[in-house]
């Protein structure tokens, strides 16, 4: 292989050590969203990343405490972040809230419903999401 | 034709015309002439600007030495301005750019890749292609010295893939477009036999059209589209045509309609004929980065690289702003009586900006999409030596959606790369969010169908660039849509007392290098003006 992986800064979230002599718990449904969409930015470990921009970390994140900024934040967008709303399903968007607020170093107790992105959430806009 | 009536001496000759159009009123004038006379088509580029004059000592700051940003400076320095560029990269051209055997490339996440490609091979990880109506960029080619040579968008040996239909068997561009046009032409043929069309076509019309239809779609006698020699000039014999005893070629059997429905070949067919994929198209040749490299040469001595900017004022009748060397992490300032800024909108929106309210909404207003490029070596041209696919793209439903087969060095030997995933939509997410390592074993894995036995088999190794973890521009391109236009466009592009922003995100022509150009040479225009008028 003439393509070398000198590093990377890759841990992959372990989550719940403790329980691996219990079956295996089904995986948490926002866990496909967070791995399908969101660590293209926010990374594997949710650590995100620095260059001449700053993606934000989600881990150990106090900024994900009151539930209403990440709803708002996946359904409207924010600076380079592209809004989710139309892209993924008030549900879809739900779960991966309520997955990150539970992993990655974050312990909220409280859970989003898809009736409270829908009701707090940005909506789709007008005009699209980009010019045909 | 001309009618050469006795008398009235020759009629100026539409040069002439231009010529005069020009003198009297300068390119703008000479550039709507031009349009309606049918010269200038599909570019608003009339000619390099001709700034002169400016006020002696006068310093301009430039922030990004990509294209808008080199090109700023260039035509600035030309017209008596004192021009600094500053660079977050170690290198010039910015999305503009190349990665060849030797590079080493470390996207945010911290994955570095050290590209091992073959000398002369390379991959472009942004722009690829040049379309031929992409007047400012090809000026600029020309001038300063950057070789082109045709770029294969469209070729008919090349393969379509699709997982809905022939059993998942890819199958030649030129058998299905062959076969939907010719089916689309016997339907339609039928139709004017059963009087399906006699509400809108006279008979003669309708007439002309069968005959039309017979020609363009290579139906027979009878008006079907048949296996035949005529279809088979097309899609291709079974046995082609030869010498000797067994030169008579032997038709082909076209394929059902169902089939080439289910393929979605229209489609294809229909990007080929967008305006942005019309032949001819350019590259350059060695790789897309040697137009960063031209435009470098020509503003030798300006560029400071390796400087991250953190805030831009415009306190005190001047432009202050304060850049981190990336690696000493010394922090310093720059003044100027003027900044061109090109830096893209979604880091500058993270920085410290003395800039208007509006600007300052316009520039958190708008996101930047995502796209995931592999670039996949391989030991030879095995799909030139073995199927005479000569570059041109290969297309399939599958997430990487599409391989493109290199357009220079044709028919040589030796290791070749190709474009082994340009992604769109959801599947760049999802690619962005691999490791490299997984993105090229994802990429070998969904391309090996078009070529199976050889694709994953004379693979050498790979490279990969995900936007979204690009860490000068976190995306790939600015995402405008009607309302963001209509809200913020002319906001984002006017001069900010002594700032303006220039690149693609500053243009109608988004995600194209001309769009950085326009945007450039527009900006500069507007900022020399507010400049002499100060």
């Amino acid at each position: 292989m003439r393509f070398v992986l000198l590093a990377t800064a890759l841990m992959v979230a372990a989550p719940a050590l403790a329980q691996k002599a219990k079956a295996p718990a089904a995986p948490h449904p926002g866990a496909e969203v967070y791995q399908n969409v969101c660590q293209a930015c926010h990374m594997a470990n949710a650590l995100g990343g620095e260059g001449a921009g700053k993606i934000p970390a989600l881990a150990k994140n106090g900024a994900l405490e009151a539930s209403s900024y990440p709803i708002m934040v996946v359904t409207g967008g924010k600076g380079a972040m592209p809004w989710f709303r139309g892209q993924l399903t008030d549900q879809q968007i739900a779960d991966v809230i309520n997955y990150v607020r539970s992993h990655f170093g974050n312990r909220y107790k409280d859970k989003v419903t898809p009736a409270m992105v829908a009701e707090q959430g940005v909506p789709a806009p007008k005009g699209g999401f980009r010019e045909q | 034709m001309n009618g050469g009536m006795a008398g009235t001496g020759r009629a100026p000759t539409r040069r002439e015309v231009l010529r005069a159009i020009g003198l009297m009123a300068g390119t703008a004038v000479l550039y709507q002439a031009m349009e309606v006379l049918g010269h200038a088509k599909e570019t608003q580029f009339a000619g390099p600007p001709n700034l002169s004059g400016a006020r002696p000592g006068t310093k301009v700051i430039v922030l990004g030495a990509g294209l808008a940003g080199m090109l700023a400076a260039y035509e600035l320095s030309k017209a008596g301005y004192d021009v600094q560029i500053i660079e977050y990269n170690n290198r010039p051209g910015g999305r503009n750019w190349s990665l060849y055997g030797g590079d080493t490339y470390t996207e945010l996440g911290g994955a570095t890749q050290k590209v091992g490609f073959a000398e002369g091979n390379y991959l472009n990880p942004g722009p690829w292609r040049i379309p031929y109506h992409h007047r400012a960029l090809l000026h600029y080619c020309k001038a300063f010295g950057v070789k082109l040579e045709p770029f294969m968008q469209m070729n008919q040996q090349a393969l379509l893939h699709s997982s809905k239909a022939f059993g998942g068997k890819p199958m030649r561009y030129r058998e299905l477009h062959a076969d939907w046009d010719g089916n689309v032409a016997e339907l339609l043929s039928k139709a004017i036999d059963n009087r399906g069309l006699d509400s809108a076509l006279t008979r003669e019309d309708a007439d002309r059209l069968r005959m039309a239809l017979r020609e363009w779609g290579a139906l027979d006698q009878d008006f079907k589209y048949s296996k035949s020699y005529r279809s088979s000039r097309r899609r291709g014999f079974d046995r082609p045509q030869g010498g000797g005893v067994l030169g008579e070629p032997i038709p082909s059997e076209p394929h059902a309609f169902k089939d080439i429905l289910d393929s979605g070949i229209w489609r294809v067919v229909a990007q080929h004929m967008s305006i942005d994929h019309q032949h001819t198209m350019f590259q350059p040749v060695g790789g897309m980065g040697m137009i960063g490299r031209g435009f470098a040469r020509q503003v030798e001595g300006k560029i400071r690289f390796n400087q991250k900017v953190t805030s831009i004022s415009q306190q005190g009748g001047k432009v202050t702003v304060t850049h981190t060397d990336t690696g000493t992490g010394v922090t310093g300032t720059t003044e100027a009586d003027y900044c061109v800024c090109t830096i893209p909108l979604g880091i500058l929106s993270q920085m410290d900006l003395d800039v208007s309210p509006g600007l300052d909404a316009a520039i958190r207003a708008i996101p930047y999409s995502n796209s995931v490029k592999v670039g996949l070596e391989f030991k030879r041209r095995f799909w030139e030596e073995d199927e005479a696919i000569y570059g041109g793209i290969s297309f399939t439903d599958r997430e990487i959606s599409m391989i493109s087969y290199p357009s220079g060095g044709l028919h040589s030997a030796g290791p070749a790369v190709v474009l082994g995933a340009y992604t769109f939509g959801p599947a760049s997410y999802k690619f962005a969010g691999m490791t490299p390592e997984e993105r090229i074993q994802r990429a070998l894995e969904q391309g090996s169908v078009f070529h199976p036995g050889r694709y994953k088999e004379e693979f050498i190794g790979g490279a990969t660039v995900a936007w979204s973890r690009v860490p000068f521009t976190l995306g790939c391109c600015a995402q405008w849509n009607e309302d963001t236009r209509k809200e913020h466009y002319q906001t984002l592009v006017a001069v900010d007392d002594r700032l303006v922003l220039a690149g693609e995100h500053a243009s109608y022509v988004g995600c194209w290098m001309e769009g950085a150009i326009l945007s450039s040479l527009d900006a500069i225009t507007r900022l020399h003006k507010r400049a002499l008028e100060a």
